[in-house]
């Protein structure tokens, strides 16, 4: 188990700087990293599915911000899809969904569908590969984690996995990669905590006979990696054959869908009975930089088939977990590493851009659209961006806190920085204890944060009305970087002012957030000539 | 994604640097060079090398062949499908585009003929080098949909891969394939893409290392830079200057505040050059292409010591040598470190690796690519696909950052095992010690008995195993795996003279089918089980 020692004195290295970099949400306490591997799991049946559109997918050609169609023409005429195509979404009439979702519009209309306006992270980056690991890690921006934060979880709730598993409490695998590629995601800050399938009916048998220990040598590293993935697989292989062989029907899905082809065996598996808490699935092609619409009819073309493979292998399979009598215990969510360019490219294409909207659905999930439209400017330059309002790693905190019943303590070794929480998961589904979420539509309307004067040269004053609590106060520039933190740290109800001065920004437009609690919201500001 | 200095933590990685290697270069040590340069250890080239020195050993294997390999043929006609454009025998390689059906039978084709290349390549460091540009420089056939420009990139990458790395990105850059891949072909002055400009940077030249400090306006000024290339009817890249932007680009400090003047008519194709001179003046190139060439060939973990021992002055002979290959490869295989007990054993083989290392080693024998074209293609399209399931398909890497296990923290080539993969290795390596792979009245196979009969002295059960295990295994085993191992040759008998008696019967007897049988079964008992070990995933 020489890998194991390895592992314990690597986790306060990968751990530790990225509690003091950056700025703080709140301050960590004083639960120590340590306190997590001795916590006690947390008891529940409840499943997250995690599906990846690989290459960064061009939200505003996803969920369509209705009211600002003349500008979004302007800024991507060769692009645009027919105002009248558009799927509005009922209740939110200025926002619709793309044509070819109409599965993910019926789950729209039936309550069990979540779209998160503009989710992403303070000073996007655009890199394909860093992006991802952003994601996939959880961190800042110019934060370096080895470490996924589905894999810190399961770490949390598992600790010393593999060590010690499978067990009588857990007999099955923690988490499940449809495919033959294990998520970084995954990556707990030691071992890897999932086990990659592509075929639960057909396991290979391996040998595991005479074995010499392995050498205190790379090679021996490398050597005992192999024999573990041996070992979980012969012990995973039988569970994972019963839980299928269990599940003899079900709903039709799909064909020519391997996304449909992969979530169907996720609810197999659930299905069947495994224990299992993250699966994760994924489908690519989503880097459209040319050719992303037919060009005589802008509904339908590359872009267009992808959605269209999202949309109805995620009805499909809600379809067949109700089915199965399962719905209530599923939860599942899309992600790709950046939206793109506001502005289209003379390609046909977008080029790779900053926030995006996200899905969050299921029987549990609270329907309905959180967040505003994003604002599009009547001239738009090739690289702007839209602004995010949502950190995706709210909506991991969310999902750990109200869906996985995650205590605040665990979750801050998990996120490693508190965030605001996310209304996702109907009351009826919420954890006995902590994760009490404020309504965020509390105070839909008013305008909780103004500045004047506006446009400015020099200073404006931002005004923001807060109820009691952590607030964070951030202006973001066009292209989505943090330029500035007015505030972070907790204050009184009230009203108070900040100054935010002009450093040289120069003229344009900037962003001021407010996050106050689970309320948050944007302001325009403009620097003039 | 590159993070060199990120861990130290394993107390057994080791000081030893680009010191000449002084120990005894005995056949461990040429097994070692040989599998880590190329795929497997033939046993013939292990005997024609033996005699030879270290240093001559390595000169050898960096020569350059002198014949360029025959294209890839059309034998893929048959009852069902003929390519309309090519006839049966005759290379597709400078046909048009005909339509989706002929393209795919050409991207089979190319594949195909690229895996036959490995398996039978002569005393090289080529092919390996191949597989590594192809991974640094990915391009994916499902993206290009053009098996002609997967082949002219092959074909280019082949000319460089042990010449000069800046020519090569100067020519990659230029690539029909590339600029395909990476949208440079629709990179013009009204409409800027930047795509390439920006893997060039982060994943081509410079990386993304601590010191690697390029913006993202960097990024969009090479991208200027690089506006108005395009892609002629014969698959060659050109410079279009009417769709070059012209004005001055201005680079931020890290290039020294350089500014590219803009140019106008065809010298705007000079400014290329002056982008690479400014990105190659740059440590940070070298460094990096040194931390790439370290991770395929020695093991993935960078530590302080491997940096400064090793790559630091791998790197400065990079740079003194004006970005040559050669010399780098040859300091690092002719050091110290690279045979450092160590290092040896550490890699974990990857798809390619596995398969076409294992068709190596045990000398497989192919039909013939002239006079049975054929089935050569099928079989080589086989061994590919094997590859391609266990998650190396070659011509279609993941994503424009190549294979994962050669940068992903912190599992790196850990990635290539998993609860999927593993079991379909050991399907591979059961099958071929098996009944092996038939199609078309073809079969390949190991051929165990052939593969005995060279070793020093067969007819010993501990010769036998003790070679075998030298050939197969880069890691030394213990008395009781070798004990457990003779069981399977004496089938649970205790002396030894059994072995002897049955392998000396055969040897007598060649043509008694009974004799035959049992060797044949003891020794394919034997070879699976050897490959269905941990160890065997190693090299």
């Amino acid at each position: 188990m020489k890998r194991r020692a390895f592992i314990k004195t690597a986790v306060p290295a990968a751990v530790i700087p990225s509690l003091i970099g950056g700025f703080t949400f709140e301050a960590i306490g004083a639960t120590s990293w340590l306190s997590a591997l001795t916590a006690a799991n947390t008891e529940t049946d409840h499943v997250l599915v995690l599906i990846q559109l690989n290459g960064g997918n061009d939200g505003l050609n996803t969920v369509i911000p209705i009211d600002q169609y003349s500008n979004l023409s302007l800024a991507r005429s060769n692009i645009i899809l027919p105002e009248n195509k558009i799927l509005p979404l009922a209740g939110f009439a200025a926002t619709g969904l793309h044509p070819a979702m109409t599965g993910l519009k019926t789950l729209f209309d039936e309550g069990k569908l979540a779209v998160l306006q503009s989710v992403g992270y303070p000073s996007p980056n655009y890199s394909h590969f860093r992006a991802t690991d952003i994601w996939l890690t959880a961190s800042d921006s110019n934060q370096v984690l080895s470490s996924g934060w589905a894999g810190r979880y399961l770490n949390e709730e598992y600790p010393n996995f593999p060590v010690g598993y499978p067990n009588a409490t857990m007999p099955d695998p923690l988490a499940i990669q449809i495919g033959s590629v294990v998520s970084p995601g995954l990556q707990g800050p030691g071992a890897n905590m999932g086990m990659a399938i592509s075929d639960p009916n057909n396991f290979y048998n391996l040998i595991n006979g005479v074995q010499d220990a392995a050498p205190n040598t790379p090679a021996g590293k490398e050597l005992t990696y192999i024999r573990q993935v041996t070992q979980q697989t012969q012990q995973f292989a039988t569970v994972i054959k019963a839980a299928a062989a269990k599940v003899t029907q079900q709903v039709p899905y799909p064909t020519s869908n391997n996304l449909a082809n992969q979530l169907k065996i996720v609810s197999r598996l659930i299905a069947g009975g495994l224990k299992t808490r993250i699966y994760m699935v994924s489908i690519g092609g989503f880097d459209t930089h040319a050719g992303q619409v037919d060009a005589t009819q802008k509904e339908s073309g590359f872009h267009a088939s992808l959605l269209k493979k999202v949309s109805d292998a995620i009805k499909a399979f809600q379809d067949d977990l109700t089915y199965l009598k399962v719905a209530n215990r599923v939860v599942g969510m899309t992600f790709s590493e950046f939206g793109r360019r506001v502005k289209s490219n003379s390609s046909g294409g977008t080029d790779h851009g900053a926030a995006a909207p996200l899905f969050v659905f299921g029987d549990p999930v609270k329907g309905g659209v959180l967040g505003t439209n994003p604002v599009i400017g009547r001239t738009v330059n090739e690289y702007d961006n839209l602004p995010m309002q949502h950190d995706f790693r709210s909506v991991y905190a969310s999902l750990l806190q109200n869906w996985f019943c995650v205590p605040t303590s665990t979750l801050n070794n998990v996120m490693l920085k508190n965030f605001q929480p996310l209304d996702l998961i109907k009351p009826s589904y919420t954890c006995p204890v902590g994760g009490v979420i404020t309504n965020p539509n509390l105070n839909a309307g008013k305008k909780l944060i103004s500045n004047y004067p506006n446009p400015f040269t020099g200073s404006t004053t931002i005004q923001i009305i807060t109820s009691a609590g952590y607030t964070l106060v951030q202006v973001f520039n066009i292209q989505g970087q943090l330029i500035k933190v007015l505030h972070d740290g907790v204050m009184t109800a009230g009203t108070h002012q900040l100054t935010f001065e002009d450093e040289g920004w120069g003229p344009g437009i900037y962003y001021a957030r407010l996050q106050n609690g689970s309320i948050q919201q944007m302001r325009t500001l403009v620097i003039a000539r | 994604m590159d993070q060199p200095f990120a861990k130290s933590s394993t107390s057994f990685r080791t000081a030893s640097g680009l010191n000449p290697y002084t120990g005894v270069f005995g056949k461990d040590a040429l097994i070692h060079l040989l599998k880590r340069s190329g795929f497997g250890a033939k046993p013939s080239d292990i005997q024609a090398l033996s005699s030879l020195s270290l240093a001559q050993v390595i000169a050898k294997i960096l020569t350059q062949p002198s014949s360029a390999p025959t294209p890839p043929v059309n034998v893929y006609n048959d009852a069902n499908y003929t390519d309309p454009d090519v006839p049966y025998g005759q290379t597709w390689i400078n046909a048009p585009y005909t339509d989706g059906t002929a393209n795919y039978w050409r991207e089979v084709s190319f594949k195909a003929w690229w895996t036959g290349l490995m398996i039978q390549e002569e005393q090289s460091c080529l092919e390996k080098m191949v597989l590594f540009w192809h991974n640094h420089f990915a391009t994916q056939l499902v993206e290009i949909g053009y098996a002609r420009y997967a082949y002219l990139n092959n074909i280019l990458i082949r000319n460089r891969a042990l010449g000069n790395f800046k020519t090569l990105v100067k020519e990659i850059t230029l690539d029909a394939a590339m600029l395909n891949y990476l949208n440079g072909q629709y990179n013009t002055k009204t409409a800027p893409d930047e795509n390439y400009a920006r893997e060039l940077q982060e994943l081509f030249t410079l990386g993304k290392g601590p010191n690697s400090q390029y913006t993202e306006d960097d990024v969009k000024a090479a991208a200027r830079v690089l506006t108005g290339y395009r892609i002629n009817a014969q698959a060659q890249g050109y410079f279009d200057s009417t769709r070059h932007d012209t004005a001055n680009k201005q680079f931020s400090s890290f290039f020294g505040n350089t500014i590219i003047g803009g140019k106008t008519g065809a010298a705007g194709a000079t400014e290329l050059d002056e982008l690479l001179n400014m990105i190659f003046a740059n440590d940070e190139v070298a460094l990096y292409i040194c931390r790439r060439i370290y991770r395929y060939f020695v093991y993935y973990e960078i530590d302080a010591a491997t940096e400064n021992n090793v790559i630091v002055p791998l790197a400065a002979i990079f740079r003194q040598n004006n970005y040559e290959i050669k010399p780098v490869l040859a300091a690092l295989f002719a050091s110290e470190h690279f045979f450092d007990p160590l290092n040896r054993g550490c890699v974990i083989k990857s798809p390619v690796e596995l398969t076409v290392g294992l068709c190596r080693e045990f000398e497989v024998v192919f039909p013939n690519k002239t006079t049975n074209a054929l089935n050569a293609f099928y079989m080589c399209g086989y061994v590919q696909s094997v590859a391609s399931n266990l998650q190396q398909n070659i011509g279609d890497p993941p994503n424009v950052a190549g294979w994962p296990a050669y940068y992903q923290e912190p599992q790196f080539y850990e990635i290539w095992i998993n609860a999927d993969t593993l079991p379909k290795r050991n399907q591979f390596t059961d099958r071929f010690a098996g009944s092996g792979y038939t199609r078309n009245g073809s079969t390949i196979l190991i051929d165990p008995i052939a593969f005995a009969d060279g070793l020093s002295n067969p007819a010993d059960p501990n010769a036998l195993i003790a070679d075998s295990l030298a050939m197969m295994y880069s890691i030394p085993v213990s008395q009781a795996l070798k004990d457990f191992l003779k069981t399977i040759l004496l089938s649970g008998q205790s002396t030894d003279i059994y072995w002897t008696s049955a392998w000396t019967d055969y040897k007598n007897n060649p043509s008694n089918a009974s004799f035959y049988k049992i060797v044949l079964t003891r020794l394919l008992s034997f070879y699976k089980y050897l490959m269905n070990l941990a160890e065997y995933q190693l090299t």
